[in-house]
């Protein structure tokens, strides 16, 4: 069953002045449910670009958006949000630092999308928070009410994670997840991701830039250069794929 | 004296707790609040010059500063002004809206039954100012903890601190700063009705520096009472809009001309801007020091142990 469906897109940056740059160049993506895509490829390739216009941060010039059999062209990013979850890259995106651990946790758990006057905080609450906050292995849950602004970017990144799986997307989209933190904190959250994808079988597509992660985890790989989609390759055969390979199709 | 600003600075409170919403929750200088300050006076003195109570008038005048704040925010969010222009504009319309509803630039109210006078007469006016003024501000400050003990109080919190993060998880991000500037300016709108009571007249000058006074409401506030639980952060508001009368008061009874408490209010808020940042500056050096100091300690304590370690070990 397919949960994205891009046909058609297209992106141009600054048209008609020197400057032009058209960077998404006619892509089309089905994305399927229990896909983990890992999308590679050169800065400025057009990646990211392709990742804001399906959040719905940019506008598509052209072409149509499917997410879970709802056209959102045309939708903002909270419209989206009904189907799809997104960690940022840098971790202070992710989350709301002046608000509270368990706060931010409450934003996260249930989108709703009319004036909701009911309390937020219930009891029962807090102690299913902390068991999902101890299954991140970051000490986490004994930080319920502090600050998030407190936390280290490591942290940050686990509780951004934890909270763009928490409503269980159909889709999650992860940006560069890893890129701002150092290389230990990274591995961790990288596991963690893992962990959790896995666990929650959720339809993801994560930008990365490092070709090893990209080749370790998930089970589909698309590399995009000069805005279009060069590779894509799933199943044993992305099981399969060499280092080697793939930087020969990076020169290619 | 002291007595006389208490009540005073409840009917202003309403203003500081205003702004507080725009400046703090939302993170946005809002000037809106120099016309609608003004705004909720006109409404009110011409309703109740128009027979209507001062009850109603003052509901009229929250209402009234509602759409003031509806409109910076269609303004800011729809149209994509700048916030700060955004709330110069409407400031500016207003002036001819507030000139329209008074007929002239100075209205005083006859002999109008004002909120006080809802109190028993055996009070004296003092009294009854500080009675009703904490009444309201018991209400405002109510009814605006439970509202960010709600899902939309924790959205609009979210939507100042991070609009990104609060788009992507859904929550209408436009929607929430419109809603924030129509309560503010409401609650700013609301003081300028209590004030024109007070005073015994609606004035189209009045409205002139009202938004130093609440942005310097807030600051003596939250020097006065840190924390971050939202009603602690709310009576700061209460507290800061009356220590800052009492500052004027002050300077009136020193001699101030009535004229130069504009200059004054100026001074008053780059001093309270610039005190937090000192009173920071030291306690980060005190506790630096201090954490300093004992690490010293622990390191002669380590040596001596060292010391006294070797001394038993050269005797065995």
């Amino acid at each position: 069953m397919k949960v994205l469906q891009v046909q058609h897109l297209q992106k141009v940056f600054f048209p008609g002045t020197e400057n032009e740059r058209h960077v998404l160049k006619n892509i089309n993506l089905q994305v399927n449910e229990g896909d983990f895509i890992s999308v590679i490829g050169n800065n400025g390739a057009g990646k990211s670009t392709l990742l804001n216009t399906i959040a719905g941060t940019l506008n598509a010039d052209a072409g149509e958006i499917d997410l879970a059999n709802h056209n959102v062209s045309k939708k903002s990013v909270a419209y989206r949000s009904r189907w799809m979850s997104r960690v940022f890259q840098d971790p202070k995106m992710g989350t709301a630092g002046d608000l509270t651990v368990l706060q931010n946790l409450v934003l996260a758990q249930s989108h709703t999308h009319t004036i909701n006057l009911k309390w937020y905080q219930k009891k029962g609450d807090i102690e299913s928070y902390q068991q999902l906050l101890a299954t991140l292995n970051m000490g986490l849950e004994n930080f319920l009410n502090t600050q998030v602004k407190y936390l280290s970017g490591g942290q940050r990144q686990a509780l951004s994670l934890l909270m763009a799986t928490l409503s269980k997307p159909k889709l999650l989209l992860l940006d560069e997840h890893t890129a701002a933190l150092d290389p230990k904190t990274s591995q961790e959250v990288m596991k963690i991701t893992d962990q959790i994808v896995l666990r929650e079988q959720l339809t993801t597509m994560m930008i990365t830039h490092k070709m090893s992660d990209a080749l370790k985890y998930g089970n589909r790989l698309v590399m995009i250069q000069d805005g279009q989609i060069k590779l894509d390759v799933k199943g044993t055969e992305k099981k399969n794929l060499k280092q080697e390979q793939l930087l020969a199709a990076f020169e290619a | 004296m002291i007595i006389s600003s208490l009540g005073q600075g409840l009917l202003w409170a309403p203003l500081a707790i205003g702004v507080f919403i725009t400046f703090r929750i939302l993170d946005i200088p809002d000037l809106t609040t120099e016309g609608s300050f003004p705004f909720g006076a006109a409404i009110a003195v011409s309703l109740m010059l128009k027979g209507q109570s001062a009850i109603v008038a003052s509901l009229a005048g929250f209402l009234a500063g509602c759409v003031a704040g509806l409109i910076t925010g269609i303004l800011d969010t729809k149209l994509k002004i700048p916030s700060l222009l955004a709330g110069i504009l409407t400031m500016t319309g207003l002036y001819s809206i507030n000139m329209h509803i008074m007929g002239k630039s100075n209205v005083p109210l006859l002999n109008q039954k004002v909120l006080t006078e809802y109190l028993p007469e055996g009070w004296s006016l003092e009294v009854q100012t500080i009675v009703l003024g904490l009444l309201i501000t018991v209400i405002v400050v109510g009814l605006l903890y439970m509202m960010f003990k709600t899902r939309l109080g924790l959205s609009l919190m979210a939507t100042g601190n991070n609009k990104d993060m609060s788009a992507a998880n859904g929550i209408n991000t436009d929607g929430m700063i419109i809603f924030g500037y129509a309560i503010s300016n409401g609650f700013i709108a609301l003081s300028g009705a209590l004030v024109a009571q007070s005073n015994g007249y609606a004035d189209i000058g009045m409205g002139i520096g009202t938004i130093v006074i609440g942005l310097a409401s807030v600051l003596v506030g939250e020097i006065f009472l840190r924390g971050h639980g939202i009603l602690t952060r709310l009576i700061a508001m209460v507290v800061g809009a009356i220590i800052y009368r009492l500052l004027l008061t002050v300077a009136m009874s020193l001699g101030f001309p009535a004229d130069d408490l504009k200059i004054l209010s100026a001074i008053i808020l780059i001093i309270v801007i610039c005190v937090p940042i000192i009173q920071n500056r030291i306690r980060t050096k005190r506790q630096l020091k201090k954490y300093l100091e004992q690490m010293e300690e622990q390191d002669d304590e380590s040596i001596t142990s060292a010391a006294s370690t070797e001394g038993i070990l050269s005797r065995d």
